[in-house]
C-alpha cells in the first residue's frame, strides 16, 4: 500500500511540471496551429539559465525562477517575430519543418555553450525528506509543485479573465472578426507563442534542479509535452492541466510496476493509443483531427 | 544536354572506385550511397504523400538490427540477412500505415515519432536479443559467388560500393517506377486535394498504406547495408539525427522529385565530411539547424526543381519581341 502511495504523490509532484509544459505547448499547438518541436528547447533554454542564474550570477533560486520565465518569453517572441510571422500564409508542414530546423539548431547551439556533460543544478533546499505519514518526499520537489500549481493559476486567469486573454481567444475562433473589432493579430500572435515558451522554460527552471541539466533534454520533454496535449485534447487548458498529472502519475507507476527502463515509453504509447481511440483528447467534445 | 548529364553522372559513378585513391573517400561516397536510399525513401512519404515520418530511423535501424542478428546468431547468409532486413521493416510500415488510418499532418508525425521512441528504448533495454547499449559487433561481410572464382567477400571499400551503387540505382528505379505509376498518380491527387481525390474513388489510406510499406522496406535495405558494411550496430543507429539528416537532404534537395533526394544525399554527406576538418559535430548540426530554416525561406521547394528551372529558362528559345 505503501509504495502505491508514494508513487502516486510522485507522479502528482512530476505532473505537475509536465502540466506547465503541456499548457504551453497546448496554446501554441491548439490555438496557433504550430507543430512546435522546438518546444523542448524553451525547456532546455530554462533548465539552462537557471543553471547560469544561480552559478555564474549568483542570483537565489527564488529570483533565478522569474527570470527564467522572462527569458524563456524574450527568446520565443524574437523566435515567433522572425521565423512565424513571415510564414503566417505557409502551410501547417511549413512551419512544422522550420520549428524543426530551431530544435536542431538550438539544441546544438547548447552543446557547443555549455557541452555535453551533464550539469547538476545547486538548489538552498536541503536533501532531507520531509516523511508525512506513509510517505516521504523532498522539500524541492514540494516547492516545484507548488511554484508550477501557482503558474497554472496565473496562465490561467490571464487567458480567462483578462483582456489580453478574451483577444487570444477572439484571435484564434476567427481572425478576421478579431481583427476588426481592433485586435492586433501580429501582436496576439507573437504573445501567445511567448507565453507558451515562457511556461516551457518554467518547467526547465523546475525540473533542472530535480534532475540534470544537459542539451538533449528537452527531446523527451518535447515528446512529453505532445503526449500531454493529446490526452487532454488540442487547445484544451484543462486538458492539458489535468493530462499532465495523469502521464507523471502514469509513468511513476510504470517505472515503480513495470519496469524502470520503459519509463520514457509510456508518453510514446499514450500517444499511440490516444491516436487510435481518441485523437481528439480524454475531455474533448467531437472534433475533427487532420 | 540532358542525356549528356546523365551519361556523364553514370561513368563518373559507375567507375568511381578506379579513381578514388583515397579509402576515406571512398567510405564517404558509400556512406552518401546509403544514405541516398534513405531519402529516397523518406520522399516517397514526404514528397509523395505529403507526410512527414519523423520515424524513419526505425525502420533503418530495425533493418540494420535484422541483418545483424540474422547473420551473428542464426549464421544465416547475408544475402537473405538483407532480403529480411527489407521486409520486416516493411511489415513495420505496413502496420504504422494500418494504425494511421486517418490521421494525417501532425498527428501521423507524432505516431511516427512515437514508434520510434518505442523501438529505440527497446534496443537498449532487450539486452538479451540486442546485448542493449554494447550493441552487436562482428556482423560478418557480404559474400558474392561469382561463377568460375566462387565466393568472393565484399569486404574491400571497392568492391561494397558496388553494391551500394546497384542498390541505389535499383532503389532509384522502384521510384520512378512508382512516381509515373497509378500509385504515384494517386499519391500526388491526395496530396494536393484529399477529398477531391477519393471523390473520384481514389481509397485515401489504401494508398497511404501501400506508400508507408515500400518506404518503411527502403530504409530497411539502407539499414541492412549500413550493417554489412560498418559490421557493427549498436541502439545509436535509431539516433534522431539520423532521420532529420533525411529530413534535411530531402527538403534541401527537392521534396516530389526523384532526382532531388539523391542530390540532397550526396551534398549533405560530402559537404560535412568536407568540413570536418574545420568544424566539429555539433557546429555541422547547428548549421543543419539553419539550413534546414533557410531553404525552407528561400528555396522552399528544394536544389533540384530551382536548378531544373533556372536551367529550362536559360536553354529555352527567347520569344521575338515585335
Amino acid at each position: 500500500m505503501e509504495p502505491l502511495l508514494q508513487h502516486l504523490l510522485n507522479g502528482l509532484l512530476l505532473g505537475s511540471t509536465y502540466s506547465l509544459l503541456g499548457i504551453g505547448l497546448t496554446l501554441i499547438f491548439g490555438l496557433m496551429n504550430v507543430v512546435n518541436f522546438a518546444h523542448g528547447e524553451f525547456y532546455t533554454l530554462g533548465a539552462y539559465v537557471t543553471f547560469a542564474g544561480l552559478t555564474v550570477a549568483s542570483v537565489s533560486f527564488v529570483l533565478a525562477i522569474p527570470l527564467t520565465i522572462l527569458a524563456g518569453m524574450a527568446v520565443g517572441a524574437a523566435c515567433e517575430r522572425l521565423l512565424l510571422r513571415p510564414l503566417r500564409a505557409a502551410s501547417i508542414d511549413t512551419t512544422m519543418l522550420v520549428m524543426i530546423g530551431l530544435w536542431i539548431a538550438l539544441q546544438n547551439a547548447e552543446l557547443l555553450i555549455w557541452g555535453g556533460v551533464a550539469k547538476s543544478v545547486p538548489t538552498p533546499f536541503s536533501t532531507q525528506p520531509v516523511v508525512v505519514g506513509p510517505v516521504s518526499v523532498a522539500p524541492l520537489r514540494l516547492f516545484v509543485f507548488a511554484v508550477s500549481a501557482l503558474l497554472i493559476a496565473a496562465a490561467h486567469l490571464v487567458l480567462a479573465r483578462t483582456k489580453l486573454g478574451k483577444a487570444m481567444r477572439a484571435t484564434f475562433q476567427d481572425r478576421e472578426t478579431a481583427a476588426l473589432m481592433g485586435v492586433s493579430i501580429e501582436r496576439i500572435h507573437t504573445i501567445t507563442f511567448a507565453l507558451g515558451a515562457g511556461l516551457a522554460a518554467a518547467a526547465g527552471a523546475l525540473l533542472g534542479p530535480v534532475f540534470l541539466v544537459y542539451p538533449s533534454m528537452g527531446d523527451l520533454a518535447a515528446l512529453k509535452a505532445f503526449s500531454v496535449v493529446i490526452l487532454g485534447g488540442l487547445g484544451n487548458f484543462a486538458g492539458a492541466a489535468v493530462g499532465g498529472l495523469l502521464l507523471g502519475v502514469a509513468e511513476e507507476l510504470g517505472a515503480g510496476y513495470v519496469s524502470s527502463g520503459y519509463r520514457d515509453a509510456i508518453g510514446f504509447v499514450i500517444i499511440v493509443a490516444m491516436l487510435l481511440c481518441r485523437p481528439s483528447g480524454l475531455f474533448a467534445r467531437a472534433e475533427r483531427v487532420g | 544536354m540532358k542525356r549528356v548529364v546523365g551519361v556523364v553522372l553514370v561513368v563518373v559513378a559507375g567507375t568511381a572506385p578506379f579513381w578514388v585513391w583515397n579509402a576515406y573517400h571512398l567510405h564517404t561516397l558509400i556512406m552518401a550511397g546509403i544514405f541516398s536510399i534513405l531519402a529516397m525513401s523518406l520522399n516517397l512519404l514526404l514528397g509523395y504523400t505529403g507526410q512527414l515520418s519523423l520515424g524513419h530511423a526505425a525502420f533503418f535501424g530495425i533493418g540494420a538490427y535484422t541483418s545483424a542478428l540474422l547473420t551473428l546468431k542464426l549464421e544465416w547468409s547475408p544475402w537473405v540477412g538483407l532480403l529480411v532486413a527489407i521486409l520486416l521493416p516493411a511489415l513495420a510500415g505496413f502496420v504504422i500505415g494500418r494504425l494511421a488510418l486517418k490521421l494525417r499532418g501532425a498527428y501521423f508525425v507524432l505516431l511516427t515519432i512515437s514508434f520510434a521512441g518505442v523501438v529505440s528504448l527497446v534496443s537498449v533495454n532487450w539486452m538479451a536479443l540486442t546485448q542493449g547499449p554494447l550493441g552487436l559487433p562482428g556482423i560478418p561481410p557480404v559474400e558474392l559467388t561469382l561463377p568460375g572464382l566462387g565466393a568472393v567477400s565484399l569486404r574491400s571499400k571497392g568492391a561494397y560500393y558496388y553494391l551500394v551503387l546497384g542498390a541505389v540505382v535499383l532503389a532509384y528505379g522502384v521510384c520512378r517506377r512508382l512516381v509515373h505509376s497509378r500509385l504515384g498518380r494517386a499519391l500526388v491527387a491526395l496530396r494536393e486535394n484529399e477529398p477531391l481525390a477519393e471523390s473520384v474513388g481514389v481509397d485515401g489510406t489504401h494508398y497511404l498504406v501501400l506508400a508507408t510499406i515500400v518506404s518503411a522496406g527502403m530504409a530497411g535495405a539502407g539499414g541492412g547495408l549500413y550493417a554489412h558494411y560498418t559490421r557493427f550496430v549498436s541502439p545509436e543507429v535509431f539516433l534522431f539525427t539520423y532521420t532529420v539528416t533525411m529530413v534535411i537532404m530531402v527538403v534541401a534537395g527537392g521534396k516530389g522529385t526523384l532526382a532531388g533526394p539523391v542530390v540532397g544525399a550526396v551534398i549533405f554527406t560530402v559537404v560535412p565530411e568536407a568540413l570536418r576538418a574545420f568544424a566539429s559535430w555539433q557546429w555541422q548540426m547547428l548549421l543543419y539547424g539553419i539550413l534546414l530554416i533557410a531553404t525552407l525561406f528561400f528555396m522552399p521547394r528544394g536544389i533540384v526543381p530551382e536548378l531544373a528551372d533556372g536551367w529550362a529558362d536559360h536553354w529555352r528559345p527567347r520569344p521575338r519581341t515585335p
